[in-house]
């Protein structure tokens, strides 16, 4: 009763913390997107200044189109990227199977791997494989470049994959698999027309997730692409590090338009599928 | 559960050799391989003599890479602490005050999570150099007649950091408030509770997973960032990722560049273990 009685002077004094949480979240907003909009604002800029704006251009887009190293670096980037991506989906998803159905031996083991994987600072992952391939491969003939780069991104894209399809596999109602089998299905059978389609989202996700983090790393590769191959990211700081101009603008601004069309693209499928 | 499969048999074999070979080779093996560097000598040319050589580690305590470390996990400290404290109050806007536009506020978060880094902390090159924007508005706000220097500061470098990771604070904050019960908030105001002792007592302490999980997320990659240093810190606010990149690159000291990388991951590892241990398991109780 007494709680009552004080309810709406309680939601008059509510008002106030309301508005204030309002008003700080709406500046979060700005400083989460003002820098980005900053940085593709200069992208349209006519001088070479990326500090004070002169007229509208569309100069440093063309330079884009025209500069052979940018392409190339993006074509690395694609194939690294779509490689990483196959092989790594591959293993995380048998992993993940491997975790969830099965209890055994080292399990614990496995597990921690795995999350150390994705916990391990990059730089400590980085510096790692160099010496690994210095020691290991150039012995063998192969040199730093596109194959260790791919290596590299499969190793520390494998356990961000594994972590996804599992979520998805425990969420799974494991008795349509046994009713497959009690149907007479082989474990092959079984997992091509039951499990697969059922975990696929979570799949899909995971080679999202694996594509995403491929395509924008830059620490570890920085570490194992050597002298000849530049991934985007590769191109983009050293393009920073020569010098600030409006180029780099126009390539940041079409990365993170291409990833915000992705995003939302994806969010769309998602809960379209899940509507479904 | 009970058709699970029991202890080792080809099957499971099968599903596990590709990542065993994987993470085997290309992670532990090469963590190994720092380590057995750690404690070897580096040759003046960049060779390597491997042995028993506590040097690498003896050299850690030089007051000049003492004050890096000590800097470094100071920035990180402070990183994750400046991203709770602004993304808190977000994710709780989003959860309890988002109504029908949860899922596109909360996707706003997402897009900086997933853009790349490099190019964020980019951003902030252009925004805080010379007589760039941040310069501009302290002018017209009358601060400073003069430009001030604002790039290769600490300031700049704690400024890049908490711009880069905090998605990372909000995402985890999110997906444990979200799972929240309101109607422990109306049973503790029906007790008479206030909103400030309701949030206190009631929706903070529920919400330690994403807090720990969140720090985590912010901690471990600030402490290790070497991007974020380079580009706004220059060489007057070094961090030990940037000092460990020396010692591969122009330094050609691996052995020490080793140690440096071996002591950070324990030093992490030590710090996270002892934050679940202080700030987990006491508030973590009985849930």
């Amino acid at each position: 009763m007494a709680a009552k009685a004080g309810g709406p002077m309680q939601k008059g004094v509510g008002k106030l913390p309301d508005r204030a949480l309002f008003l700080f979240s709406l500046l979060i907003y700005a400083f989460l997107y003002a820098p980005i909009l900053v940085l593709m604002f200069f992208s349209f800029n006519s001088s070479k200044s990326t500090q004070s704006w002169t007229g509208f251009s569309t100069e440093w887009y063309r330079a884009l189109l025209t500069d052979q190293t940018i392409h190339d670096a993006f074509r690395t980037s694609m194939i690294v990227g779509v490689t990483a991506t196959l092989i790594a989906t591959a293993i995380g998803t048998l992993t993940a199977l491997a975790l969830t159905r099965h209890n055994f031996r080292g399990q614990t083991f496995a597990d921690s791997t795995i999350y150390a994987a994705t916990v391990m600072p990059e730089i400590v992952v980085g510096v790692s494989l160099l010496v690994f391939f210095v020691a290991v491969f150039l012995p063998l003939g192969v040199e730093l470049g596109i194959v260790t780069i791919v290596i590299a991104h499969v190793a520390f894209t494998v356990s961000f994959v594994t972590i996804v399809v599992r979520a998805r596999l425990a969420g799974m109602d494991e008795s349509l698999e046994e009713a497959a089998q009690d149907l007479g299905a082989g474990p092959v059978t079984t997992f091509v027309r039951v499990t697969l389609p059922l975990i696929l989202p979570g799949v899909m996700a995971g080679a999202l997730l694996a594509f995403t983090l491929s395509f924008d790393d830059f620490v570890i590769t920085f570490f194992v692409s050597g002298v000849g191959s530049s991934t985007l990211p590769l191109k983009i700081y050293s393009m920073i590090k020569f010098g600030v101009t409006p180029v780099i603008n126009a390539l940041s601004t079409v990365v993170l338009v291409v990833t915000m069309i992705l995003i939302f693209g994806g969010s769309r499928l998602l809960s379209r599928r899940e509507g479904a | 559960m009970g058709e699970k499969g029991r202890g080792w048999n080809l099957g499971l074999a099968g599903l596990l050799t590709p990542v065993t070979i994987w993470l085997g080779l290309f992670f532990l093996i090469p963590l190994l391989l720092i380590l057995a560097y750690s404690f070897g000598t580096s040759g003046v040319y960049g060779g390597i003599t491997l042995g028993f050589n506590p040097g690498n580690y003896l050299k850690v305590f030089d007051p000049l890479y003492l004050q890096i470390i000590g800097r470094t996990f100071f920035i990180a400290a402070l990183t994750t602490l400046l991203c709770l404290a602004l993304g808190y109050p977000l994710a709780y806007f989003i959860v309890f005050k988002g109504y029908r536009r949860r899922n596109l506020l909360i996707l706003l978060v997402m897009v900086p999570f997933w853009t790349s880094l490099l190019i964020r902390a980019y951003s902030w090159v252009v925004i805080l150099s010379g007589n760039g924007i941040a310069n501009k508005f302290l002018q017209f706000i009358g601060v400073t007649d003069e430009p001030l220097t604002l790039i290769f500061t600490p300031e700049a470098v704690l400024m890049g950091m908490v711009y880069s990771y905090l998605p990372f604070m909000i995402l985890p904050l999110y997906a444990s408030l979200e799972k929240f019960d309101t109607r422990l908030k109306e049973a503790a105001k029906d007790l008479g509770a206030s909103r400030w002792q309701t949030f206190w007592r009631v929706t903070f302490p529920l919400s330690m997973p994403g807090v720990i999980a969140g720090s985590i997320l912010v901690f471990i990659p600030s402490a290790g960032e070497f991007v974020i240093p380079q580009l706004l810190g220059g060489s007057r606010t070094v961090m030990t990722g940037t000092l460990i990149q020396t010692q591969f690159g122009a330094a050609r000291d691996w052995a020490f560049g080793s140690a440096l990388s071996v002591m950070l991951a324990v030093l992490l590892l030590a710090a996270i273990l002892f934050y679940v241990r202080r700030v987990g398991t006491d508030k973590l109780e009985g849930m």
